[in-house]
């Protein structure tokens, strides 16, 4: 357990260190969004020094470090806002996002994905099978765009992009805007973890203990449902942790195609300006919470499946 | 701009509720029942209604003096914070917060008395001890204003009273009055301007949702007239697309300025939507560094001018809008001459002044081109046009950050694209060292001398002659004007059209239910 957290806890060093050097191989300087055409000199080195790009790399990486140290991600060098509170008042868009769209992907994606496998013979389960592996296929924003067109311009039944400006304090606004991102998400999202989830059980139906527990005289539901999603849940649940993350990137790319204001749009404008500050402050939180899904999946895995536990009794 | 010697109290809202209304009742009387119509409509508006306003230019910080860029001009200008001038939505300069103002005989003393029972958002009443510090606030060391050093002739600001303002000049500035459009009067005791504000303006912020929107409510301790609506929300789009779509689907009332052609035609012929057409003072421009050969000859550059057919580039991206110019100066400028005839369209010329310059066989260079639009389809079609004349252009495609730091800060280029959207911005063809590298003794004496000027008219004068010969040298290729295409819902009207220094004043906007 320790052992997990350290790692955690390295992962997250490396991963900054990294994003760190990579920011600073962008060609720019985070001082120019700062200024016009018509800035003087003396105005260009004001702002290189307010943002500090004239100072050296390493001593940029000490400060960021250091900040890091006292749990403070700075202030952004444009906005001049705390980076911290900026994230977490972006966090009340994007992990609503995330989730909404994850659970709506699990409640299509298991009851259709057992279907497809248990009845792959009949002509439902194969259709069930084809239109999953074209989910598969195609682009996220392609299906944003397609249902902005469908849902918000032609029947006007959810807004095609934007946030309510109070937020959640209008909660059925702010739940309208995201039902077409929402949407979106889950519905590429289902596509892929449904083929897991047929794998699965496929896997599950092949198996020796389905067929001696029938022939211990269990129907074929009752064998199904008190030893086959338990077996067949622990290698979808490994799946899930990195679908999970990949909902997270999504939301990058599908907040910019509904304009919300959440993370994903917080990064591509910070990386458009070079404000380093809330880049990197969007990076380390959003690798921290990667690192915290993978290690939830992993303790999910060991709760379920009482050979994993054992085995790293034996290892330990 | 209204003169320096501008009579004490000028000051009068163009768009006035009650002076539109009584124009059009007046037209109906005298014409026909459709105008009474017209102006029955135009009164039955909702006094509190919501306006929700589309737009791409999110201000990075709430402060304009700290690198807020033009999104903050649009959103702040005259609707939370006010000037002692203004620069109307039709070009003139008038007195807001400065109700009269004298000039000393020598035009080195400014004295501006302030307007009485001025309140800032706060509370706090207006006094000149507040002017002085706005005005030091974009003159001082923290500055990015662009306008800092349009500025640079104040050497002292005196406060006597309460509500005289002395400001001295070490020369003479005769577009003070103009240039001071520029300086919000904040509040000298107003903390952390970068994310709130207190200005005297129509309107207080009620909030920003950074990435989203910026709500602007109805203040009810303004001095002047009253909005004509309660509450005006910004909402923000990254690209041109989505923002169509929420005018289209009704999330917002109106958008400041179109800047996607394509969308144009699902608005234009649909009764819903009412489409203007504004002035705007933004130029595309192919921008040589007349330092480095070969752009150090003129020859060259008038050729190159000559080769591209800009009427066909305009017509290409924005169809039947826009205008050609042929020079830097918008006809919203009082120094604007129509200029195209100086390098027409002519390949044939264009020809013949390459082998009189000694390139006969053409040449190549790179042209740094932005990466967002239109820059990139203009790229395309300046080199399908120089290939005509044997010129080879190497399209090398760079963001806004690279673009400022290459090509403004370094000099390191041979030619680029870029648009200038402020008004009166000739001055930069008088600054040897901007970035273009344009160097003529001439032009650099005209523009300076133009500001000393004892009288507006020696200052068009100057500024005219300037604009003449910028265009004879072919400075830089001025490709077009931007069109200004404001489009809103049919039921909502009194909004500005021309965007000059992209402002948008909300206090007029009204919409009927």
């Amino acid at each position: 357990m320790l052992r997990r957290l350290a790692i955690l806890v390295l992962s997250l060093f490396i991963a900054s260190l990294v994003l760190f050097v990579l920011l600073r191989l962008l060609p720019g300087d985070p001082a120019n969004a700062l200024l016009s055409v018509g800035a003087d000199p003396q105005q260009i080195e004001a702002a290189r020094e307010q943002v500090g790009s004239n100072l050296p790399l390493s001593e940029q990486f000490l400060r960021f470090l250091g900040n890091l140290l006292r749990f403070d991600l700075g202030t952004s060098f444009i906005s001049g806002a705390p980076v911290g509170a900026e994230i977490a008042a972006r966090l009340a868009v994007t992990l609503p996002l995330t989730f909404l769209a994850f659970a709506l992907a699990l409640i299509i994606a298991v009851p259709l994905g057992i279907v497809s496998a248990v009845k792959a013979d009949r002509w439902y389960g194969a259709l069930i099978s084809t239109v999953s592996q074209f989910g598969i296929a195609i682009p996220v924003f392609w299906v944003g765009i397609l249902l902005v067109l469908v849902f918000a311009i032609n029947i006007r039944l959810f807004p095609s992009g934007g946030f309510p400006s109070r937020g959640w304090h209008a909660p059925l606004e702010a739940l309208r805007a995201l039902a077409l991102p929402v949407l979106t998400i889950a519905i590429v999202m289902s596509a892929s973890l449904l083929r897991y989830v047929r794998a699965s059980t496929l896997d599950v139906l092949g198996s020796d203990y389905l067929r001696t527990a029938r022939a211990l005289g269990a129907g074929f539901t009752e064998a199904f449902v008190r030893h086959g999603i338990r077996n067949g849940a622990v290698p979808v649940i490994s799946i899930l942790g990195i679908e999970l993350a990949s909902a997270f990137l999504g939301a990058v790319v599908v907040e910019r195609v509904f304009t919300l204001p959440g993370l994903g749009s917080m990064l591509l404008l910070g990386i458009q300006q070079r404000d380093y500050p809330n880049v990197q402050g969007v990076l380390f939180v959003s690798t921290l919470l990667v690192l915290l899904v993978g290690f939830a999946a992993d303790l999910t895995q060991r709760l379920i499946d009482p050979r994993l536990r054992d085995k790293a009794r034996v290892a330990s | 701009m209204t003169g320096t010697n501008a009579p004490a109290g000028t000051f009068v809202r163009k768009s006035s509720p009650r002076g539109l209304r009584a124009f059009a009742t007046t037209a109906a009387f005298a014409t026909a029942i459709s105008l009474s119509f017209a102006a029955h409509a135009a009164d039955s508006y909702d006094p509190d209604a919501i306006i929700n306003v589309g737009s791409l230019y999110e201000p990075q910080n709430l402060d304009n003096i700290a690198g807020a860029g033009q999104g903050i001009n649009e959103a702040f200008n005259s609707n939370v914070y006010e000037g002692l001038f203004r620069l109307t939505d039709a070009g003139n300069v008038e007195q807001v917060l400065a109700t009269d103002y004298k000039v000393s005989d020598d035009g080195l003393t400014y004295t501006f008395t302030l307007k009485p029972d001025v309140k800032f958002h706060s509370g706090d009443p207006l006094t000149a001890q507040d002017v002085k510090y706005s005005i030091e606030r974009v003159t001082g060391p923290d500055s990015k204003s662009s306008r800092k050093s349009s500025l640079a002739p104040i050497s002292a600001i005196e406060a006597p009273d309460d509500h005289t303002v002395v400001v001295r000049l070490s020369s003479r500035s005769i577009s003070l009055p103009y240039n001071l459009t520029y300086v919000w009067i904040v509040n000298d005791a107003a903390q952390n301007l970068t994310a709130g504000e207190d200005g005297t303006g129509p309107y207080k912020l009620e909030n920003w949702r950074r990435g989203s929107t910026l709500s602007l409510k109805r203040f009810d301790g303004y001095w002047g007239e009253k909005p004509t609506n309660g509450e005006v929300i910004f909402n923000y789009f990254t690209d041109a697309t989505a923002l169509d779509n929420a005018l289209l689907t009704g999330a917002v009332d109106v958008i400041t300025g179109i800047q996607s052609p394509d969308a144009l035609a699902q608005f234009k012929d649909n009764p819903e939507f009412t489409v203007s057409e504004g002035k705007s003072t933004t130029k595309e421009l192919l921008a040589f560094n007349d330092r480095v050969e070969p752009f150090t000859n003129v020859k060259v550059r008038k050729a190159i001018s000559r080769a591209i057919d800009k009427k066909k580039l305009l017509n290409s991206i924005w169809g039947e809008y826009g205008t050609l110019i042929g020079s830097f100066v918008p006809p919203t400028d009082p120094w604007y001459v129509d200029l195209n005839a100086v390098d027409p369209y002519n390949p044939d010329s264009a020809r013949a002044l390459l082998a009189e310059a000694g390139f006969a066989d053409g040449f190549s260079f790179t042209l740094d081109t932005p990466n967002y639009d239109p820059h990139p389809i203009v790229a395309q079609f300046i080199k399908s046009e120089l290939a005509k004349v044997g010129i080879t252009v190497n399209i090398n495609v760079i963001t806004a950050n690279e673009w400022y730091n290459k090509i403004y800060k370094a000099h390191d280029f041979q030619a680029t694209l870029q648009e200038h959207v402020n008004h009166r911005d000739i001055v930069f063809y008088g600054n040897p060292d901007f970035y273009w590298g344009y160097d003529n003794p001439k032009v650099i004496d005209l523009i300076k001398s133009s500001e000393t000027a004892k009288t507006e008219e020696e200052q068009v004068a100057k500024l005219t002659e300037a604009n003449r010969i910028i265009a004879d040298d072919a400075a830089s290729v001025w490709l077009y004007l931007y069109p200004q295409i404001v489009i809103s819902k049919a039921n909502v009207s009194g909004y500005p059209v021309n965007g000059l220094n992209s402002q948008f004043f909300a206090y007029g906007i009204k919409k009927s239910d």
